[in-house]
């Protein structure tokens, strides 16, 4: 005899500690099973494309930082590489290469806090402030640099606010060397502990085919097999001529693509961009960064898409110009909101309690989910 | 491996009826496909094993402002006619090919066929595409607003001639 | 008793006004529930992180208005959000306080000429004790933030006020 039973629906947020900002999700349960889960987003929509067409394009670069707040010189990355190659500027190579330290190093600082908050989330409080100790000093190195901790608009269309200052490479270098021990110290607390693999193997395991129907991009996407990293595969400023792997998740506790797999690889992806740094470190050229920065700046009529490898995926920027000193329109495509996107397909079928365990593994940050 | 322009000469001699154009004001070219037409040619695109275009990268709407302005005497504007249009970027995971399909609707009945029956990853790119500019995606599961509040009736912000209202729930806005 | 171990000579009582007492007790252990909305959370969390240490101040993070004493609201408020934040402000039991941390909160920020979901000033929603300016204002401004707010305890009374 079956037993009729009703499903329930039980809201999480929009304020719950464990929701990496300000997300609601409608969870339909069965007794503890997830039927469906729903995520009801914008909470945090900020109206960055309508202020994009109200300011130039040199005033867009503090608003962009502000969509991954914990990636903002990524952003910004990715934002004057679309501008510089609309306007076809050819920046000098130490711009380049001073680009690529600092995207490196926010791409670590980004992944700690991934990492951190993920622990949080399972339970373990410890490791959070080990990876806070270690971002607290790459942050040390931005201020250094241009004053600000968390939003900096360092990145000029076509060069640099500011030159680093002289001891940077020597601070930096300490920093990449000692850093090398903290990731062992991670691996040690958190990666292989026992509880905590208990929690993530296994769960929410997300398929190639499914991965790439979603759109999902980044360390979610390799960590399900993929060899894909626009670094490589599209590359843009000096990543080509950088040596470094692009780890894989390889299901070493459970299955490939699940939730233990998506946090690991970030802690291999933090590995190559220790290698990444060392390498660029040593090879800065010297020269001018303000010698290419345009006079003006007002691109032809047309469209453009650029991306980048932000720390949490492909980040494009659909720009299009209509001649005039502020852009017609531009479209972000931000990869958390593409990945919140695929919440219930990976709960489904799991128990409550991972439902915290797959948002945090997926990384998202909300202020680029909402824009 | 394939260039836009050789994907275009594919559509063009599958579909000869409608794909005639390639829009090349821009610098990034881009196949024209008619508003009710766009499920078939992206079906067609994600199956044919020499397309094969698994993922949609992105897909935006824009609003493009070039209907007749009639101004008010507050400074405010409103447009009569023109246009709206979609913007598909699709990408093929396999091939690492990559094309570019334009959609143009005009602005009094801005209804595009949906394409989230083939990429999940479209239901939240349409959701957010009628939010902020209205277009209505015909045959879509679950077309409601998603950024902005469920009860917003103020209309569509990104479209150019957007005017805020004065108070939400009794909040003032502007 | 740390500092006072052992520091009179006989058994003592201390006097002092009750309203002292009562502020004093408020004072030093302030609850909070974290409202992170945005960037600023980011700060938020670094100050109660290593390095700058929350705790060391009575602040300890609740995730339950009902049992908070102090709410920071850190970040843009949108309207969507806006009667969310009401509700749970609601929630709190008096006496309760309001730190508004960052330009967002204060006054719409980088978000006050073009944001049209963006609310204004998190004031035009629930009152504010204190605002900390900065975008994003940093954890020492936060901490300083909070010691005003302590200040403000401080002076409390229970007396009440003559109509003037
Ligand atoms: S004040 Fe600045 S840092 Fe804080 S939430 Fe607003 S934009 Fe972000």
């Amino acid at each position: 005899m079956s037993i009729k039973t009703e499903h329930m629906v039980l809201n999480m947020g929009p304020q719950h500690p464990s929701t990496h900002g300000v997300l609601r999700l409608e969870v339909e349960l069965d007794g503890e099973i997830i039927i469906d889960v729903k995520p009801h987003i914008g909470y945090l929509h900020r109206c960055f494309e309508k202020h994009c067409e109200a300011l130039t394009y040199p005033q867009i670069i503090p608003y962009v930082d502000r969509l991954d707040y914990l990636a903002s010189m990524y952003n910004e990355f990715g934002y004057v590489v679309a501008v510089e190659k609309m306007l076809g500027i050819q920046v000098p190579e130490r711009v380049e290469y001073i680009r690529v330290i600092m995207g490196e190093l926010q791409r670590i600082a980004s992944h700690l806090v991934a990492v951190g908050t993920y622990g949080i989330d399972i339970g373990a409080f410890t490791p959070f402030l080990y990876c806070f100790r270690d971002r607290e000093r790459i942050l040390n190195l931005f201020e250094m640099t241009c004053g600000a901790r968390l939003l900096y608009n360092y990145f000029w269309i076509g060069g640099l606010s500011h030159d680093i200052p002289p001891d940077f490479v020597r601070i930096a270098k300490e920093f990449v060397q000692d850093f090398k021990g903290t990731l062992k110290e991670l691996n040690n607390l958190l990666s292989y502990n026992k509880i905590f693999v208990e929690r993530t193997a296994n769960v929410g395991i997300l398929s190639v085919e499914t991965a790439i129907n979603y759109g999902i991009t980044g360390p979610n996407l390799r960590a399900s097999g993929v060899k894909w990293d626009l670094r490589r595969d599209d590359p843009y400023s000096v990543y080509s001529k950088l040596d470094f792997d692009i780890p894989v998740g390889q299901g070493l506790q459970g299955t490939v693509g699940d939730c233990w797999d998506r946090y690991y690889i970030r802690v291999l992806e933090m590995e190559q961009s220790v290698k990444i740094l060392e390498q660029a470190l040593d090879q800065i050229p010297e020269g001018n960064v303000q010698e290419a920065l345009p006079k003006r700046i007002k691109p032809a009529e047309g469209q453009i898409y650029t991306r980048v490898e932000n720390p949490k995926g492909e980040l494009g920027y659909f720009i299009v110009s209509k001649g005039g000193l502020q852009p017609h329109r531009v479209k972000v495509r931000a990869p958390s909101f593409v990945h919140l996107g695929i919440m219930g397909e990976l709960c489904k079928g799991h128990l409550v309690a991972d439902i915290i365990a797959v948002l945090g593994s997926i990384d998202i940050v909300l202020g680029e989910v909402d824009r | 491996m394939k260039t836009q322009q050789e994907i275009f000469e594919i559509l063009k001699a599958q579909y000869p009826d409608f794909i005639t154009t390639q829009d090349t004001e821009a610098n990034e070219l881009a196949i024209e496909v008619p508003a009710l037409q766009i499920n078939s040619v992206c079906q067609f695109l994600a199956s044919n094993p020499d397309l094969l275009f698994d993922s949609l990268i992105l897909l935006s709407a824009l609003d493009d402002a070039n209907g007749k302005k009639n101004s008010e005497a507050d400074g405010s504007f409103e447009f009569d006619g023109g246009t709206l249009s979609v913007i598909y970027h699709l990408e093929s995971s396999k091939l690492r090919h990559k094309v570019v399909l334009k959609v143009v609707v005009p602005r009094e009945k801005p209804e595009v066929e949906s394409v989230s029956s083939i990429w999940q990853h479209a239901d939240w790119e349409e959701r957010e595409a009628y939010d902020m500019i209205g277009i209505i995606f015909l045959n879509h599961p679950n077309l409601q607003r998603i950024l902005m509040p469920y009860d917003w009736d103020a209309g569509f912000p990104l479209r150019k001639d957007y005017k805020n209202p004065e108070f939400y729930m009794g909040i003032k806005v502007p | 008793m740390g500092l006072l171990d052992k520091q009179f000579s006989d058994e003592n009582i201390i006097l002092t006004k009750a309203e002292d007492l009562l502020n004093w007790a408020r004072l030093s252990s302030l609850w909070q529930v974290g409202f992170g909305l945005a960037c600023c959370a980011i700060e938020m969390m670094a100050t109660s992180a290593s390095h700058y240490d929350f705790d060391r101040f009575g602040v300890i993070p609740r995730p339950s208005p009902r049992q908070a004493d102090i709410i920071i609201i850190s970040g843009t408020v949108t309207l969507k959000m806006a009667t969310r934040i009401k509700r749970i402000y609601e929630q709190m039991p008096d006496p309760k306080y309001v730190i508004s941390m960052g330009s967002c909160s204060n006054s719409g920020g980088p978000y006050w000429e073009h944001g049209y979901h963006v609310v204004k000033g998190m004031d035009r929603v629930i009152p504010v004790d204190v605002y900390v300016p900065g975008c994003p204002p940093r954890p020492e401004a936060l901490l300083e933030g909070l010691l005003k707010l302590q200040e403000k305890i401080r002076n409390e009374s229970l007396v009440k006020k003559e109509k003037v």
